[in-house]
């Protein structure tokens, strides 16, 4: 007895699958790479679900951080903190300084804290070391993995500061701690001497809590931390709460499009899966007959042909679940980076749903039309295919025998008639490719310009410096540079990035002026303000000059034009309940100015809470930095150099700018939606190719008679990949328009994700070229899927053709 | 005289071992004549008319057909020549049913780009002569054995072929529609067409033929001409 109940059943099925290999081989390649991109869009979409929360909970993440004064609390009375009511683990005590490490191209990194830890593990933010390995000796630092980038890697040297005798420390490996307990690791005792010759000396102890889910209970333990310990030596703490709710914006706005492609992903899966089985299952009728005629029974006909479509569908996916699970690491990887978080794996529970589901659904798709062979009367079945065909499509081959084109463009034009349903199939994997292509299409371009709308003024060719606390180029101390990474600056002469430097900007204006080769100029400076309605600082970006070139895009309303008007972006307004026309009241020291909101900008910086102004409106500001265009034809590097041969004795610095990278996030959504395309739109064509197999062996004998009648290689396959090229036409035309509107639904969704509105250069990006070459997408999936089985009936031999019944 | 067919050494092989299943073989056959060729299942029939409608090539030998060598021609070239030089008649039709009878008749002349207007004209001239016109517009399915055969001969000619090959013709017919197939090719061996008929009705070949020839095991065995075809 067989696995399929009989030995004539078993070998009934392994003949079948071994007969038909090229079907075979589609079943089991459709559905691999079905299976395959539901895997990868699953497993991402899990993964933009709470990925703090996954990485917090996986890393047992600190609740609350706290930093303690080593003089005024002994070591036992911080391990005591541990056993404490409420607390459910606890790590530390570790020494803690901060430093402002000098990277070695001289670019100051911000201030970082430094926190000695002999090993990554503990019971408490238990740290994943992403590359290199742990510090195990003086000498050695461990940096968040929010650090590494090409300026900085394993081996890279930082000095700890600008000091001469600056001790030196190599990185040799990047960690991430999910809760963000420190900047940098070493060992406890490179931290203690560090700490003893520079930087404040601490202490940190990381605790857990059983109640910690609310602001209300963290700070609940907090009150029970400070009672426990001497008072005043509780010198600070961090909630996982403010860490939380930063990295939950961070992602939030890739959930709608990776939910987006995950469901388009999974429905196309289950389309071709489906079409794919039912349309094997649909031809072998005759076979069935045969079968039925020699004795089989209807029930064992039915196990036949569900068992010949779940073996290759089986085998597909099997190897489906290891390419996606293949193809979705790297992806996770770098989705666990730009979340901030440790790095993620695809949820089990994903590769163990995706298989049953396929399972299910070729299941069902091979036993629809199976019971349907099984009840089918065996006369009946072992006419189909020798009785002549009759109705369907008909109508369609005489309304395309009208049509001015060759006559195989019009009979090829006209078969999909014939199987109505199948080209339905067809025309809807078309349409999904299509759809995939568009969106995909509309969303890089719209991130390419969300990346080239954001940091306007890195847009300038050349920087001066003239001075002041919060420079642009120069982040405040304890806050991380752009992308957490080290600013990507050409420096100046001198080679290096300067101490902040201090300058009349007077001097400097005129000296911009006065220097050959300035074609525009204007004057920056950044301040924390507030604003009436919004607790806490707002930062404030004061422009003098002509800020036009360094404007950032406008959602609604217009740039600054004079003084008196202030742009905000969406949040400032939904915040303070404001729109375009009121006004806010603006209070930067003892100035304090009522300003017209006059434009709405696409900001998402300092969490889409800030302001710009004109310069002129706060008595007390000065320019920090002049943000320069050279004219055609000068080099920025040349200008700089000039320029600062001027102005570095004045005080000031001058830096040519080099392109800003493209962010993390935008890269990563880049390649997201490029390998779930690739994915889904290889999906597509081999729906097309099952369905354009299915029919060329249908109609094999009809192209036999045509061949036999002269009709030569190229009119067969002009006729084949006709018979595709209107349902390509068709996919496109409705796939395009769905295609759009998904990006149209999809990008607004992301936008309010991250408190923001988006301007029209981010959402209307699709041209009538480029929806015409999309349109034409559907005719080329159509086309590069149908291509392989028209080469086939090309190169049929007429003889064989005309025989085969 | 001149040959339409020149078959010199011609043999085909279906893999490499063993006795090749047609040939080799010498046949010509001339202008105007209507011949038979009969035998037993396996003789090496059909393997003849697929070789001379160039369908399939010779292993060895040359096969010349109007004055070409097609074993050596490209599938493209094939493809010409068949539109050009050859009308098929099958013993099961193999008219295409999604198309109407005209349609399923104009469509070698529409292969080759002759006007569709042209090709009307001609398909209607063919209907009219075979006594088919009334179902023009009519689809294979629905038509009896004899006139599908009737449409099938029609779209043989409507190229104005050197030769009509014709592999069982009265095979799937009944016996009336039997005798109007063979009356019809008679009509046209009369009319000057050579022909080339594979059967193995006897009868039909006395019939139509003006030379019968007998292959045993690939090898002609008997090649005897009619005094004149009734």
């Amino acid at each position: 007895m067989s696995l399929f109940g009989t030995g004539a059943l078993g070998r009934v099925v392994r003949s079948g699958v071994g007969r038909r290999r090229v079907q075979s081989a589609v079943i089991a390649v459709a559905t691999m790479m079905a299976v395959a991109s539901a895997v990868v869009a699953g497993a991402l979409v899990v993964a933009s679900n709470a990925p703090f929360d996954h990485a917090f909970a996986e890393q047992h993440g600190a609740h609350l951080t706290a930093q303690f004064d080593p003089a005024g609390v002994s070591t036992a009375q911080l391990e005591s903190t541990g056993r404490l009511d409420g607390v459910t683990a606890s790590a530390g005590p570790y020494p803690s300084t901060t430093v402002s490490p000098v990277d070695p191209g001289g670019g100051h990194l911000p201030r970082l804290s430094l926190v000695g830890r002999s090993g990554p593990h503990g019971a408490v933010d238990d740290l994943d070391v992403t590359s290199g390995r742990w510090a195990a000796r003086p000498g050695e630092v461990v940096l968040s993995a929010s650090f590494s980038g090409p300026a900085l890697g394993i081996g890279s040297a930082l000095r700890v500061s600008d000091a001469a005798d600056s001790p030196t420390l190599t990185v040799v490996g990047f960690a991430v701690s999910a809760g963000e307990s420190a900047d940098a690791w070493a060992t406890p005792e490179q931290v203690r001497t560090l700490a003893a010759a520079d930087g404040p000396a601490t202490v940190q102890m990381l605790y857990r809590f059983a109640s910690a889910g609310t602001a209300g209970q963290i700070a609940a333990d907090r009150r029970a931390l400070a009672a426990a310990v001497p008072s005043g030596s509780l010198l600070g703490t961090t909630s996982y709460l403010d860490t939380k709710r930063a990295a939950d914006r961070g992602a939030a706005p890739t959930i709608p499009f990776l939910t987006a492609f995950g469901v388009l992903g999974i429905v196309m899966s289950v389309i071709i899966v489906s079409s794919v089985i039912s349309g094997a299952v649909g031809t072998s009728l005759r076979r069935i007959g045969i079968l039925k005629a020699i004795g089989f029974t209807p029930g064992e006909v039915v196990r036949a042909y569900v068992a010949q479509a779940l073996i290759p569908a089986g085998a597909g996916i099997a190897l489906g679940v290891v390419l996606g699970n293949l193809l979705a690491l790297p992806l996770l990887e770098d989705t666990g980076r730009a979340y901030g978080g440790a790095s993620l794996t695809v949820a089990w529970w994903v590769d163990v749903l995706v298989p049953a589901v396929a399972l299910l659904v070729v299941g069902i798709a091979a036993l629809v039309p199976a019971l349907r062979a099984g009840r089918l009367r065996t006369v009946e079945a072992i006419a189909v295919g020798r009785a002549p065909r009759t109705g369907r499509g008909q109508w369609a081959h005489r309304a395309a025998g009208r049509l001015p084109l060759p006559r195989p463009v019009t009979y090829g034009l006209a078969a999909p008639f014939a199987h109505p349903v199948r080209a339905a199939a067809m025309l809807l994997a078309v349409a999904f490719g299509t759809v995939a292509a568009t969106f995909a299409v509309g969303l890089t371009s719209s991130l390419n310009a969300v990346g080239g709308a954001s940091d306007p003024e890195e847009r300038a060719a050349v920087t001066a410096v003239s001075g002041g606390p919060t420079v642009n180029g120069v982040p405040e101390p304890g806050a991380p540079a752009a992308g957490g990474a080290v600013e990507h600056r050409t420096p100046g002469p001198g080679g290096s990035s300067p101490r902040p430097p201090s300058a009349d900007p007077a001097k400097v204006r005129a000296a911009i002026e006065a220097q050959p080769g300035t074609a525009s100029y204007y004057g920056m400076s950044h301040a924390d303000v507030t604003v009436a309605g919004i607790s806490g600082p707002v930062r404030a970006t004061l422009y003098q000059g002509d800020s036009r070139p360094g404007g950032y895009e406008m959602i609604s309303g217009h740039w600054l034009t004079g003084a008196g008007q202030v742009v905000v972006p969406t949040h400032l307004l939904e915040t303070t309940g404001t729109r375009i026309g009121d006004t806010i009241r603006v209070t930067l020291g003892r100035d304090s100015e009522s300003l017209r909101i006059v434009g709405e900008a696409f900001d998402t910086s300092n969490d889409g809470l800030s302001v710009h102004a004109e310069l002129a409106d706060f008595a007390a500001a000065e320019p920090q930095v002049f943000q320069i265009e050279v004219k055609p034809g000068v080099s920025p590097a040349g200008y700089a150099r000039q320029l600062a041969a001027v102005v570095q004795p004045l005080g000031a610095d001058v830096m040519a700018n080099s392109p800003s990278p493209k962010e993390n996030m935008i890269l990563l959504l880049d390649a997201i939606a490029a390998l779930l395309t690739l994915m889904l739109v290889c999906v597509a064509g081999l729906g097309v190719l099952n369905s354009v197999v299915l029919d060329t062996r249908e109609r094999v004998h009809d192209l036999g008679v045509c061949k036999a009648l002269g009709m030569s290689p190229r009119q067969t396959l002009a006729l084949v990949l006709s018979s595709v090229a209107g349902i390509g036409v068709l996919g496109g035309l409705v796939g395009v328009p769905v295609g759009t509107a998904l990006h149209g639904f999809v990008l607004p969704v992301m936008g309010r994700a991250a408190d923001t509105r988006l301007p029209p250069s981010v959402l209307d990006v699709y041209d009538a070229p480029r929806l015409v070459l999309l349109g034409l997408a559907g005719v080329l999936i159509a086309v590069l899927g149908a291509l392989l089985p028209s080469g086939w009936a090309a190169r049929a031999r007429t003889a064989t053709a005309l025989r085969t019944e | 005289m001149t040959h339409v067919i020149e078959l010199s050494g011609a043999a085909k092989r279906y893999g490499s071992a063993g006795a090749p299943a047609l040939g080799p073989l010498d046949l010509g056959v001339a202008q105007g004549e209507a011949l038979a060729v009969i035998g037993p299942s396996g003789s090496g029939k059909s393997t003849l008319l697929n070789l001379v409608a160039g369908l399939d090539r010779p292993t060895e030998g040359t096969v010349t057909v109007a004055g070409q060598r097609i074993d050596r021609l490209s599938e493209h070239a094939l493809a010409r020549f068949r539109r050009e030089q050859i009308g098929m008649v099958f013993q099961f039709f193999n008219l295409l049913d999604d198309l109407t009878v005209a349609d399923n008749i104009q469509l070698p002349a529409q292969l080759t780009g002759t006007a569709r207007r042209r090709a009307a004209a001609r398909a209607g001239e063919l209907m009219e002569v075979l006594g088919i016109t009334r179902h023009a517009r009519a689809y294979p399915g629905r038509l009896s054995g004899g006139e599908r055969q009737r449409v099938a001969v029609a779209r043989a000619l409507v190229n104005r072929p050197a030769l009509l090959l014709a592999d069982e013709p009265t095979g799937a017919l009944d016996t009336a529609s039997g005798h109007d197939v063979r009356q019809l090719l008679v009509d046209l061996h009369r009319g000057g067409q050579t022909l080339v008929l594979v059967t193995h009705d006897l009868a039909l070949a006395e019939a139509c033929a003006s030379r019968t020839i007998q292959l045993v095991d690939g090898r002609l065995a008997v090649d005897t001409r009619a005094e004149t075809v009734r």
